[in-house]
């Protein structure tokens, strides 16, 4: 009962609860991960774009809105399931929840709320396909990632990378109303580029991720099978980063940004395989991490601006 | 004061501003969605929803 009158009088505007917690406006936004949300918002765009569909320029805008929001209010729920490791990284230390910022209850609310408004929203808004898709998304990457894979198994970005690799999929399905190639495609390529990016941190994260007993590749399989997997992702990745080229959605640009790319993150993956010690090893892993965020934004930028400012050039006849 | 509940105290200056942007905060929240609905309505309904008998 304490708790209930201490509420109700804290929404009378006169009093706060003894631990209140003074959150800012902008702390309930760093709690949506708004650099995350930049990149769900770019790859969704891209996934509309490559879909070829006319459709209202409004209805997309809000589509894309809600799927960010949907995206922000995961992120969320991570943040309010997580906030005990957070706290014992540096990295993470900083974020609202294990600063004091905000209290957990705040943000298990406020990513609630996010989460059916969004996908509610963009199911009148498009479609309950995609409305169902970004549901699929945001359950995956709160109870799914974080409340099972991240602290049980290594495969845990792996398996977890889904969630990241859906926001194109969604795309489509907002304005075409199904989930067509070109946006698997897509799905499959952030997906396979998923481990080779996060490994790479890894590496050098590892005595921090061991601290707050989280099992990443480094900590479990060791450095050098971490090294040796992430060599065998960037070659199944840089052949992939081509499919759309073979399928017809990807042109001349594209396939220029897709061997480059591609032939980059090899040669980033093989620095790391070769240098395993001191300062070298950090730079190595450190610029295969710098890297390979640079390959996805180049190569998601070739196809908007193919497909969405009309330098779309076929490379087959 | 002394209506307060036992075991709350008033807010702090600082905590009421706080609290204060964070309602302004919400209601732009509520306001933007009022927004999208109206727009999203008008962009459902098309063209037509200005073509009616006067």
């Amino acid at each position: 009962m304490t708790s209930l009158s201490n509420s109700l009088s804290a929404d009378a505007g006169r009093v706060s609860l003894p631990s209140a917690a003074g959150g800012e406006v902008a702390d309930f936004f760093a709690l949506l991960k708004p650099r995350v949300m930049v990149l769900v918002i770019f790859t969704a765009l891209v996934g509309m774009v490559v879909s070829d569909a006319t459709v209202n320029p409004v209805i997309a805008a809000i589509s894309l809105l809600m799927i960010a929001v949907g995206a922000g209010a995961s992120g969320c729920l991570n943040m309010w399931w997580d906030a005990d490791i957070d706290a014992l990284m540096t990295r993470t230390a900083k974020r609202p929840i294990p600063d004091g910022r905000i209290r957990p209850d705040e943000a298990l609310t406020f990513g609630i709320v996010l989460s059916v408004g969004s996908v509610l929203i963009l199911g009148l808004a498009s479609n309950w396909l995609a409305a169902g898709l970004l549901a699929f998304t945001i359950v995956f990457y709160a109870v799914i990632y974080s409340m099972w894979l991240k602290r049980a198994t290594a495969q845990n970005i792996v398996i977890g990378g889904a969630a990241g690799a859906l926001p194109p999929v969604v795309g489509q399905a907002a304005v075409t109303g199904h989930v067509g190639i070109e946006s698997l495609v897509l799905f499959a390529i952030i997906f396979i580029w998923t481990p080779p990016h996060f490994w790479a941190l890894a590496l050098v994260k590892s005595g921090e991720y061991a601290r707050a007993g989280i099992p990443m590749m480094p900590n479990v399989a060791g450095p050098d099978s971490t090294r040796r997997q992430i060599v065998w992702y960037s070659l199944l990745l840089a052949p992939l980063g081509l499919l759309p080229v073979w399928l017809g959605f990807g042109g001349w640009l594209y396939a220029a940004v897709g061997v480059l790319g591609g032939l980059g993150m090899l040669a980033g993956a093989v620095q790391v395989y070769r240098l395993r010690e001191g300062e070298s090893e950090r730079k190595a892993a450190m610029g295969l991490f710098a890297f390979s965020i640079l390959y996805l934004f180049l190569l998601f930028s070739a196809l908007l601006a193919e497909q969405g400012l009309g330098l779309f050039r076929a490379v087959a006849a | 004061m002394s209506d307060l509940p036992e075991g709350v105290r008033p807010l702090t200056p600082e905590e009421a501003k706080t609290r204060r942007k964070r309602s302004v905060a919400i209601a732009l929240t509520l306001g933007a969605l009022v927004l999208i609905f109206f727009v999203l309505t008008i962009a459902k309904l098309g063209p037509q929803v200005l073509q009616r008998p006067l």
